[in-house]
């Protein structure tokens, strides 16, 4: 799969697979474009050459009906939590319930307490998104994207720009989740350290090609002069 | 030409917003810029239409719209009316007198009001105060990826953001025009009664017997087409806005603009048909 914006070729000819129940990390600088992989994924941006299977089917191009009822099979936390301004928190998890869960109003409120529990915010459900820290946002983020207990999880900078407290607080979230959840998932990010112990399988993207796809052990091995650079300045070899 | 030149300039604004990845760094032609608003702008609406006409609706995100751009503009509205009343009432007076024709000064405050003046004023208040907070609310909500998230929730955004917006100002801008209209006849009689004491009710018959309803209905419903350009232009510049906050500020900016340009222009075609119509 390749994606251009003009001129910038930001991916290309990228090969990637994700198996049932693994967890794939795809690790690089800033502004390489792991974004943009996570939202080719699923459709909001389409890849100019190539395409995206997901169970086997292939999703490039599907009409949007279609394409909605895949994406209602994949939980989507992006990088600065994107929570609804105008809805509290408690409203921006139960969106994708009321509108796709044949559930009752009391159903959906307890679901939301349920989920808004499992990321220690439930004390928080009246608020709006000003009113909450960033790594609060995140957590609702979270709760928002298992909200339909979808089976596959993309993760874009889960602890970017978060204290190492709460950025640990909330890789543990993560590994929770993997522990009760049998979800296939795929994390974007920066932060070496911070996917330690969550990640079944990573790769390194740079200059829009992966560079190498493996076990963390892998990657500290490479003599790729870029994944060596990369995995030293994250403080993983010596 | 001058409409065509701010026209050109306003869409300029839009294109300098819509920079960003996607951008080829191109020299910007006016007049390929304007015919790609065009298009872009006709393909949203056509969007739009098909995903709104499709189950389930956004009732409770409609009235919330409905209150937004309804509710809330109502003092503001029913102030420039109460304004545009008073000063009618002041500058024809004089004139009036001067031709001895005074008495049909509660014809004239009404009939401006209710033929004119109060729906392209109701029009430009709603224009500004809605039309910029749509612009700034949704490109607040696409620079920030919201409007990304409601996509990856398999929700259509031109059906839940832009199509009960856009309904919600078709909807309030009669209402608000009403309301408009009878604050400007208030505050008109009143600055009369100051020196001319005259019952309200005599100015009103005085008023509504040169009036009929082919007076009012026409000019309130062509407020649905005014309605209908605010929302659109206003949603339409703020989805498309990119490049941050200054983004955000651009797309606000060009959506009062257009949109105010577009309802005047709109008013004078709608003035003609009426007339051509309804005589």
């Amino acid at each position: 799969m390749s994606k251009s914006f003009g001129d910038q070729k930001v991916l290309d000819k990228i090969d990637l697979e994700v198996a049932r129940g693994e967890t794939l990390t795809v690790l690089g600088r800033s502004g390489t474009g792991k974004s943009v992989l996570l939202k080719l994924m699923i459709g909001l941006l389409k890849p100019d050459r190539g395409g995206i299977e997901i169970n086997g089917v292939e999703v490039t191009g599907m009409p949007l009906d279609k394409l909605n009822r895949v994406r209602k099979t994949v939980g989507f936390l992006f990088q600065q939590s994107a929570l609804y301004d105008s809805l509290t928190v408690e409203d921006n998890v139960a969106f994708p319930l009321r509108r796709h869960a044949e559930m009752e109003e009391e159903q959906v409120q307890a679901q939301v307490s349920a989920l808004l529990a499992s990321v220690g915010m439930l004390e928080a459900r009246r608020k709006l998104p000003a009113d909450i820290s960033g790594g609060m946002k995140k957590r609702v983020g979270l709760a928002r994207a298992l909200a339909l207990d979808p089976p596959i999880v993309l993760l874009d900078e889960p602890t970017t720009g978060l204290d190492p407290i709460t950025a640990s607080e909330i890789t543990d979230l993560i590994a929770d989740l993997r522990r009760q959840r049998s979800i296939s998932s795929v994390m974007v990010t920066h932060d070496v350290h911070g996917i330690k112990g969550i990640s079944d399988r990573l790769a390194i993207l740079n200059e829009g090609k992966i560079l190498i796809n493996g076990t963390l052990d892998h990657l500290k091995q490479s003599r790729d002069p870029f994944v060596s650079t990369f995995m030293l300045r994250s403080g993983e070899v010596n | 030409m001058m409409s065509i030149g701010l026209l050109a300039i306003a869409v300029g604004m839009n294109n300098h917003a819509r920079e960003g990845p996607g951008a080829t760094g191109k020299a910007a032609n006016p007049v390929l810029n304007c015919l790609e608003w065009f298009g872009g702008i006709a393909e949203f609406f056509f969007q739009m239409v098909r995903s709104a006409t499709r189950t389930p609706f956004e009732g409770r995100e409609l009235l919330r719209q409905m209150d937004e751009i309804g509710a809330k503009s109502l003092p503001l509205v029913a102030l420039a009316g109460a304004a545009i009343g008073v000063v009618l009432s002041l500058h024809t007076r004089d004139s009036l007198i001067h031709f001895g024709a005074e008495s049909i000064l509660p014809a004239l405050i009404i009939l401006s009001l209710i033929k004119e003046t109060g729906p392209i004023i109701t029009a430009l208040v709603v224009s500004g105060r809605v039309g910029a907070g749509i612009g700034a609310e949704l490109g607040s909500m696409k620079v920030t990826e919201q409007i990304e998230a409601i996509e990856a929730s398999a929700v259509d955004p031109r059906k839940y953001l832009a199509a009960t917006r856009v309904l919600a100002c078709m909807l309030m801008l009669p209402l608000l025009t009403i309301v408009a209209d009878f604050s400007g006849i208030l505050t008109g009689w009143l600055a009369n009664e100051l020196v001319e004491p005259m019952s309200f009710k005599l100015f009103l018959n005085r008023g509504l017997e040169s009036t009929d309803i082919r007076d009012l209905a026409p000019s309130t419903l062509k407020t649905v087409v005014f309605g209908f350009i605010i929302g659109l232009i206003g949603c339409y510049q703020g989805m498309g806005a990119r490049g941050g906050t200054e983004g955000v500020g651009r797309a606000s900016t060009s959506a009062v603009v257009l949109a105010s340009l577009f309802v005047i222009l709109a008013d004078v075609v709608m003035v003609r048909l009426i007339i051509t119509v309804f005589g």
